[in-house]
């Protein structure tokens, strides 16, 4: 096997010495050709990966690997039945559990099945995945925009916690009719969001001040800000509570629930999407996002062409900030209805591995982010059931990333193991240990 | 040691970039190797030092054939380079610099800082290099760090030095000082290659100067010879392409540059008081050897450098502060010298980079949406029109040969209303057949009545194209000729000569400077400021209007 790696590496070296623009050429068309593929089989592969570790680090299973001499078909029976379990779990936890099905046809009527919830029990999972991958998307968004303009956009939690702030300070200190209360505080979650994205791409535009400097220290500032709001009543803290804790919002500022009050599914979804479809839209059929993608891909010619280098970065960072904010008011008006100093969770970081996993373009986000999602929401049933803990989500998340970021070693291992077998089937056929 | 190399030739793709070049290196001698960037220097040296192998021709030392698969092996034949950019780590003492990759150790494996830091004293104090080898090299002047690589090498056990534009980073002061450690070192017994462009460096430093134009040896003098013969040889004149032109019919004055002053980053004046005049129809070449302004004056000009003193004016509109926006929108058209770095974006399509100054106007935009159409609908015109040579209109600029990438760029900037047309080295590797096309559409403009600037390095491009050229060097001008001027003349104007016929450079100068007072608005010119027909009879004009 080592021999074919060098060779293939050897192929390789001498496809790049044949010159600058052809090696390039080839490069591009590899990279781009499978791009698709690699992200797929890094998905598969994380899995696998995430498996494994699953397997092999609970107590049964290395009890019977123990006994593995004496009873090897238990072993591997074992440490199979774990790493599947937590994965089947998992799937009915954010996807579809069979047993809701059956749940529902037991019921004497279809009407009263409805009435008690048991249809809704059904699309509980679905709609719990789509109410994880409401920020996600949107947060994605937030670092998937800018970085087609060639910013980094680390700080998706700076500006997530912007506009938290705002939605949250709009949605219990003012009073307002049923539909406008509503779009007040979401405007007002992308208000604060952008001021945060502002801050950072005016710094940039005018001081040179790397974004991913800023970004990262403004994580720091906001997060501390949160705290400290918090922790006066005169300020943001609910009075009468010894708690870092909002007052909870009006109702007339919860996003309306999509589908009935069994599910927590709400407008919040269809914003992302929507979202998602406007930055599509943006970056593919407008000026100014040719303008973005030009100086992402070579500032100096924008310049040259005549375009605004600075006055770019300034308003897409603005506007990711605003995407960011909308994730935080999305959150609080739809599922969390007040703040407190924990709410913006881990939502500004996995937008990073979002935006990546999604290749940085809109519909990547959206796919990357319900993918995400279906991991979030799958994770509580999969401890509760299996006793998996719920980290092994973001063991999973970080593999994937990880194995997308390096595109050739997902090519070198599939590459080899699908020559030697013959396709990519073939490969788990042989294992991991062949 | 003796070095030769024999039939050197490299290609990248179709482009040839050394083409079957013999050079002798004779122990304990310094070897000028003079040319213009992209003349193929940098390439012969890195074939040299091993980072690329020839297609064709041989390297041999003390006559015995070397095959160079990497630098490893240019090191163990006693061969040094010191790079343009330096390969120094900032943070690294000079010891450590000096030692990175041949470690010295002793049990059990530590490094051995003290002998390190021995030899370099000890290599310093032989060849006059004075180097703190415990000065942290980011700390260090330019002048001082270049002296670390010179080190670096020497511990190498070096015999042969390539010094890349050794000069390119240093300062007056600085280079006389390289200039005594190179002839210490020759005095020791070292061969020196040294690259360079700069004439004046190159006579005052080598005893051999060989001359490359366009990846090949055009020539080889001795230091004696005279700056106007290694300008010309330089810049050469061989290839007699010449596009078939009327006389010009110059119109008014449409760009109007007056004491122009563009310095760099360093503070140093880059274009130093530049004023000229372009008349609608009329292509003004501006000659000289690179390195001297051109680049800077043409990004001023483009607003992409801020100039710190004079006035740029279109049409009577003061463009000076503009943005380079505002500037397309006045009427420049640009072709900029460095067409992937600046004209082009690789990975954008054919189709878009058509339309990337234009994206925003009709018929490519309507209000904030692109015309997707009209934009499709344009690159299949232009690529017909151009002869763009590519699969379709989708495929990456990127992909694309240099010539193409060039008639992409023409193509757009040809396609929109402009009353000047600034082209900075515009056909600079390209094939034959494309500068000849490059060069037909150029004078097409000019009989459209565009004001036509042209900066090329090329001697034979500004001769083919110019009505008048003006001469560059240091940032000022030398002189306008017309284009009958002998190349001999041309040659002592860029190495910096005076202007030995003010009268005639006067005319050209400010077609009108003698008639006017210089504020007035000019109107049209008589015969006398024509390039083509340079009036001996102008004896009015202001002495030191060329400058």
């Amino acid at each position: 096997m080592s021999d074919q790696a060098g060779q293939a590496g050897a192929a390789e070296a001498q496809k790049k010495q044949t010159g600058p623009g052809r090696g390039r050429a080839i490069r591009d068309s590899i990279l781009e050709g499978n791009t698709f593929t690699v992200t797929v089989l890094a998905i598969f592969t994380a899995f696998v990966v995430g498996g494994l570790l699953n397997a092999f680090t609970n107590t049964t299973v290395l009890h019977a690997w123990g006994n593995l001499f004496s009873d090897p078909g238990h072993a591997i029976a074992t440490a199979w039945d774990t790493a599947v379990g937590a994965y089947v779990e998992m799937f009915e936890g954010s996807i579809f559990n069979p047993h809701t099905v059956s749940a529902l046809f037991q019921q004497a009527s279809f009407s009263a099945a409805i009435h008690d919830g048991y249809l809704s029990a059904v699309f509980y999972p679905l709609s719990e995945t789509c109410v994880q991958a409401t920020p996600l998307i949107l947060a994605g968004l937030a670092v998937a925009l800018p970085y087609q303009a060639g910013l980094f956009n680390i700080g998706a939690q700076s500006q997530l916690i912007g506009g938290m702030i705002f939605a949250t300070y709009l949605g219990y200190g003012v009073s307002l009719p049923v539909v406008v209360h509503v779009v007040v505080c979401v405007i007002g979650g992308f208000v604060g969001g952008a001021f945060m994205g502002w801050i950072v791409g005016e710094l940039k535009a005018r001081t040179g001040a790397h974004e991913v400097i800023v970004t990262i220290m403004l994580n720091y500032v906001m997060i501390y800000l949160l705290a400290y709001l918090l922790s006066f009543p005169y300020l943001m803290q609910a009075p009468h509570s010894s708690n870092e804790i909002t007052a909870a919002i009006a109702g007339n500022a919860h996003l309306p629930l999509l589908f009935g009050s069994h599910l927590r599914i709400n407008a919040g979804f269809l914003i992302a999407l929507a979202c998602a479809l406007a930055i599509w839209w943006l970056l593919s059929r407008t000026t100014t996002g040719f303008e973005f993608r030009s100086i992402g891909k070579n500032p100096s010619a924008a310049r040259v062409a005549g375009m605004n280098v600075e006055r770019t970065w300034v308003l897409a960072m603005l506007i990711a900030g605003g995407l960011a904010g909308l994730a935080g008011a999305t959150v609080i008006q739809g599922t969390d209805f007040t703040l407190n100093f924990q709410s913006y969770g881990t939502y500004g970081i996995d937008a990073i591995t979002v935006a990546l996993l999604g290749l940085g373009r809109p519909l990547g986000v959206v796919l990357a982010g319900l993918l995400f999602g279906a991991l979030h929401a799958g994770a509580p049933l999969m401890q509760a059931v299996t006793g998996t803990p719920v980290d092994m989500v973001e063991v999973l998340q970080a593999v994937i990333v990880l194995f997308v970021a390096a595109p050739p070693l997902i090519r070198a291992m599939y590459r080899l193991r699908a020559a030697r077998a013959g396709g990519v089937g073939g490969v788990m056929s042989k294992g991991w240990n062949a | 040691m003796e070095l030769e190399l024999k039939g050197i030739t490299k290609r990248f793709g179709s482009l040839v970039a050394n083409e079957g070049i013999d050079l002798a290196v004779a122990p304990g001698q310094v070897h000028a190797l003079l040319g213009e960037n992209g003349a193929g220097k940098s390439t012969l040296m890195n074939v040299l030092y091993g980072l690329l192998q020839p297609d064709e021709g041989e390297i041999l030392i003390d006559n015995q054939a070397v095959r160079f698969g990497s630098p490893k092996d240019a090191i163990a034949a006693g061969i040094g380079m010191v790079h343009q950019h330096f390969m120094l780590v900032p943070v690294f003492t000079v010891a450590e610099n000096v030692t990175l990759g041949i470690e010295e150790t002793r049990p059990p494996g530590l490094l051995d800082r003290r002998r390190t830091r021995r030899d370099v004293r000890e290599l310093s104090q032989r060849y006059g290099l004075e180097v703190d080898p415990d000065a942290l090299v980011e700390n260090l002047p330019v002048g001082i760090q270049q002296r670390v690589e010179i080190v670096k090498a020497l511990v190498r056990e070096a015999t042969v030095l390539i010094l890349d534009e050794p000069t390119a980073v240093l300062t007056p002061a600085e280079t006389d000082d390289l200039f005594r450690i190179i002839r210490q070192l020759k005095d020791g017994g070292t061969s020196i290659v040294f690259i360079s462009h700069k004439l004046k460096e190159v006579q005052a430093i080598a005893d051999t100067i060989t001359v490359l134009r366009r990846g090949k040896v055009v020539g080889e003098r001795p230091p004696s010879s005279t700056e106007d013969e290694l300008a010309t040889l330089m810049v050469g004149r061989d290839v007699q392409l010449r596009v078939s032109k009327q006389a010009a019919k110059p119109g008014e004055v449409v760009l109007d540059v007056a004491d122009l002053v563009v310095t760099d980053l360093a503070g140093q004046a880059q274009v130093n008081g530049m004023s000229f005049q372009v008349r609608a129809g009329e292509i003004l070449g501006v000659a000289g050897v690179q390195g001297n302004g051109q680049t800077e004056l043409c990004e001023a000009l483009m607003g992409l450098r801020p100039a710190t003193a004079g006035r740029v004016t279109l049409d009577g509109r003061n463009l000076t502060r503009a943005t380079p926006a505002q500037r397309l929108e006045a009427g420049i058209a640009y072709v900029p010298e460095d067409r992937q770095e600046d004209g082009l974006i690789g990975d954008f399509s054919v189709a878009d980079n058509m339309v990337l100054d234009q994206y925003n106007k009709p018929p490519f935009a309507k209000g904030i949406n692109l015309n997707l159409g009209a934009i499709a609908a344009n690159a299949a015109e232009r690529v017909k029109e151009f002869d763009v040579r590519t699969t379709s209109a989708d495929t990456a600029v990127g992909t694309l040969s240099g010539g193409n990438q060039q008639k992409v760029i023409l193509a757009r900037e040809l396609a929109q209303e402009h009353k000047v047309l600034i082209a900075s080295q515009p056909t600079r590797g390209l094939d034959v057949g494309s500068i000849e096309f490059v060069h037909r559409r150029i004078v097409d403009q000019r009989d459209r009545g565009v004001a036509v600037l042209i900066v090329s390095a090329e001697l034979d491009e500004i001769y083919a194209l110019a009505d008048r050229i003006a001469v560059m060097y240091e940032g000022k001008i030398t002189g306008f000729r017309p284009p009958t001027v002998p190349v001999e003349e041309l040659g002592k104007l860029m190495a910096g000569g005076a202007d030995q016929d003010p009268a005639a450079a006067s005319a050209l100068a400010g077609p009108l400077a003698s008639a006017d007072p210089p504020q007035a608005p000019e109107p049209p010119g008589p015969s006398g400021s024509s390039g083509t027909d340079p009036s001996p009879s102008a004896p009015t004009g202001i002495p030191g209007a060329g400058e």
